[in-house]
């Protein structure tokens, strides 16, 4: 593995050029000359490495090139050489190594095309998907006995009760935000008792349960795509087909139930929070006491604006869940798919939600809720 | 001429997790140039002891020397990267997914090599492919199209990249069809002949170790109960070698080479 590898070129008295290696030709020391012989486009009439030590299939790669652009014999072969030149000399190819991908003329509109498809696609398959759970929905209502309750109250573990940290120290934070900006703007008016309002009402209609929407498609949306993902690779979900169990029963409703069960009580819990951080930061910089803000939510804020809230939640839980489960079950192939389809279950999820969020905000305003 | 070191020694390895003593003061020597099978029943630790000697298993005690070159000891300056002179062909290839065959090839040579120009690199890829028993349009292919006889494959022209001194290969034949698995062995007997490798082979198929195998290692109760051979070994009285190499599938695949050979010495007597 030491000494490295020269190589001089002489020509002989018949006007005979030979190219004559020495040292050792291994892929670490073959490097240099492969460079200089390269840029010298040497021709010669033959090849000798009468001198050559220590060779590899490297080095037997590039003497055999050598000889095969020049088209020049090799001589002074060792047995060992003889013998890797040989193997190399049957491994010839110039195929390409990366696939050849079409011009950016034909790729551009190919691409477009394809992910116009996809998205109709992909629209036909989540209404085909809506489908087929509300018919299973249908059949678990008549059958009330083939209802997975261990699996729904751990899944509603999962979505919920484990989600109440981060929602709450979120939503604090988010209360916090909303009433001290809220409160500067205000104060210019000299108008900061309205701050509670603004805190309360913005908590209670838009905040809790839209940043609770994104916490969970985050936390959730993302586990169930990754879940059922990887046991659709592992043949887990034909497994159960040929067992007769519908994965839509097993996997799908307990996880779409507990998010929509779960997420109208997060959104609750998490305006509750916003409130209490804007009543925290109210006590310390507007100088309006921690219970009379409290107190003053109470009198501004109408019931109203709770039922918005309450009236969101199962629809955003539902299309969260749906779309995690969705993309899950459109894994298929390798184990990158699962992250795609986990990627693409939450910017769906999210994206739908903010969605939605504006269209339930005009019609609550027409309705007369303001 | 001094004396050939051995390619691998192991002296009173052990390896544990947490209780589980997987390893108990084994010991093995492997020789320069040779084929050595080791097998053992499912949980006696092969792949670990595999990983335990390419480094990626810290083991709790004992020395494994490899080509020379203690594992244990931090490298010495100027010595050639011990990692660059073994490859290693993992059960289910594990090529990376996101790189075409070729580009897999090359990525230990521009690890190691930096300075090597592009297109000799790219030589390198596509001859290596095709060593490893690919067609030449393989080379382009990602892992994903591939079978998975085709990816073992591929995953041997990435362990062979660097051409290493020792070659390690974790169940090559394991998931593959008889022909493709024959074909399998032919082909690491070939290389082996060739390249002159010495060859760390773990293995559960009987007709490999029939087949290509100089020396088989047999592990059972945490340790190498015995080496040789397989006529060696079967001298032993040990049972579960008895019961490995003697049972029904054991017999099978004996009677599988002794059939070839007497086809090998027919043939070639009508030659003569």
């Amino acid at each position: 593995m030491t000494g490295s590898c020269d190589f001089s070129i002489e020509t002989a008295a018949d006007g005979a050029t030979t190219l004559a290696l020495s040292g050792a030709m291994l892929v670490g020391t073959v490097g240099p000359v492969d460079r200089a012989l390269r840029a010298a486009q040497v021709a010669c009439d033959r090849v000798d490495i009468a001198a050559v030590g220590d060779i590899d299939t490297v080095g037997a790669w590039v003497v055999w090139r050598l000889a095969r652009d020049a088209g020049a014999t090799i001589t002074g072969a060792s047995d060992h050489a003889a013998r890797l030149i040989a193997a190399v000399r049957g491994c010839d190819s110039d195929a390409p190594i990366v696939p050849i991908l079409p011009g950016v003329w034909t790729r551009v509109p190919a691409t477009i095309g394809q992910v116009v498809v996809e998205l109709a696609v992909g629209m036909v398959g989540t209404v085909a998907f809506f489908g087929a759970m509300l018919v299973s929905v249908w059949g678990v209502v008549g059958h009330p006995r083939r209802i997975r309750m261990t699996a729904l109250v751990r899944q509603m573990e999962l979505v919920g009760v484990d989600a109440l940290a981060i929602v709450g120290l979120m939503s604090f934070l988010v209360g916090i935000v909303i009433a001290q900006q809220g409160a500067v703007q205000l104060q210019q008016f000299g108008a900061q008792i309205y701050t509670v309002n603004l805190t309360g009402r913005l908590a209670l209609r838009e905040l809790g349960i839209l940043m609770t929407a994104i916490m969970v498609a985050g936390r959730s949306g993302s586990a169930f795509a990754a879940q059922i993902g990887t046991m659709k690779l592992t043949e887990e979900i034909d497994a159960m087909r040929t067992i007769g169990v519908s994965p839509m029963e097993a996997l799908v409703l307990p996880r779409v139930v507990a998010t929509v069960l779960m997420m109208p009580l997060l959104g609750c819990y998490a305006a509750l929070f916003a409130i209490l951080g804007g009543a925290t930061i109210s006590a310390f910089t507007l100088d309006i006491p921690f219970w009379n803000f409290l107190a003053r939510v109470q009198e501004v804020v109408p019931l109203s604006d709770l039922w918005v809230g309450l009236v969101k939640g199962p629809v955003f839980g539902l299309i969260v869940a749906m779309t995690g489960c969705y993309q899950g079950m459109q894994v298929s192939g390798n184990s990158e798919d699962v992250g795609l389809r986990t990627t693409l279950a939450v910017v769906q999820a999210i994206f739908m939600v903010i969605v939605l969020d504006a269209f339930f905000a005009v019609f609550f305003t027409k309705v007369g809720w303001v | 001429m001094t004396e050939v070191t051995p390619a691998i020694v192991i002296e009173g390895l052990e390896n544990r997790f947490g209780d589980h003593v997987v390893h108990h003061d084994l010991s093995l020597t492997v020789r320069r140039g040779e084929i050595i099978g080791v097998v053992g029943g499912s949980g006696t630790g092969k792949s670990v002891l595999m990983r335990a000697i390419i480094g990626l298993q810290q083991p709790s005690a004992g020395r494994i020397t490899v080509l020379g070159q203690a594992m244990d000891a931090p490298p010495m300056r100027g010595d050639v990267d011990i990692r660059s002179r073994w490859g290693v062909l993992f059960q289910g290839g594990a090529l990376f997914s996101t790189l075409t065959v070729a580009e897999n090839v090359e990525v230990p040579l521009k690890e190691f090599y930096p300075d090597m120009e592009p297109a000799l690199r790219h030589e390198i890829a596509r001859y290596k492919v095709m060593l490893s028993g690919l067609p030449a349009e393989a080379a382009a292919k990602y892992p994903s199209e591939l079978s998975g006889g085709m990816r073992k494959r591929a995953g041997l022209a990435r362990a062979l990249a660097l051409d290493p001194e020792l070659l390690f290969l974790d169940e090559p034949t394991a998931g593959l069809d008889p022909i493709g698995a024959a074909a399998f062995d032919h082909l690491t007997r070939e290389l082996h002949e060739t390249l002159g490798l010495t060859v760390f082979l773990i293995t559960h198929d009987l007709d490999t170790l029939h087949e290509i195998c100089d020396r088989v290692a047999v592990l059972a109760d945490g340790h190498v109960i015995a080496v040789g051979t397989i006529p060696e070994l079967m001298a032993s009285d040990h049972p579960w070698i008895h019961e490995y190499f003697d049972g029904p599938r054991g017999r099978a695949a004996a009677a599988a080479q002794d059939r070839q050979h007497a086809r090998l010495d027919s043939s070639a007597q009508t030659k003569a």
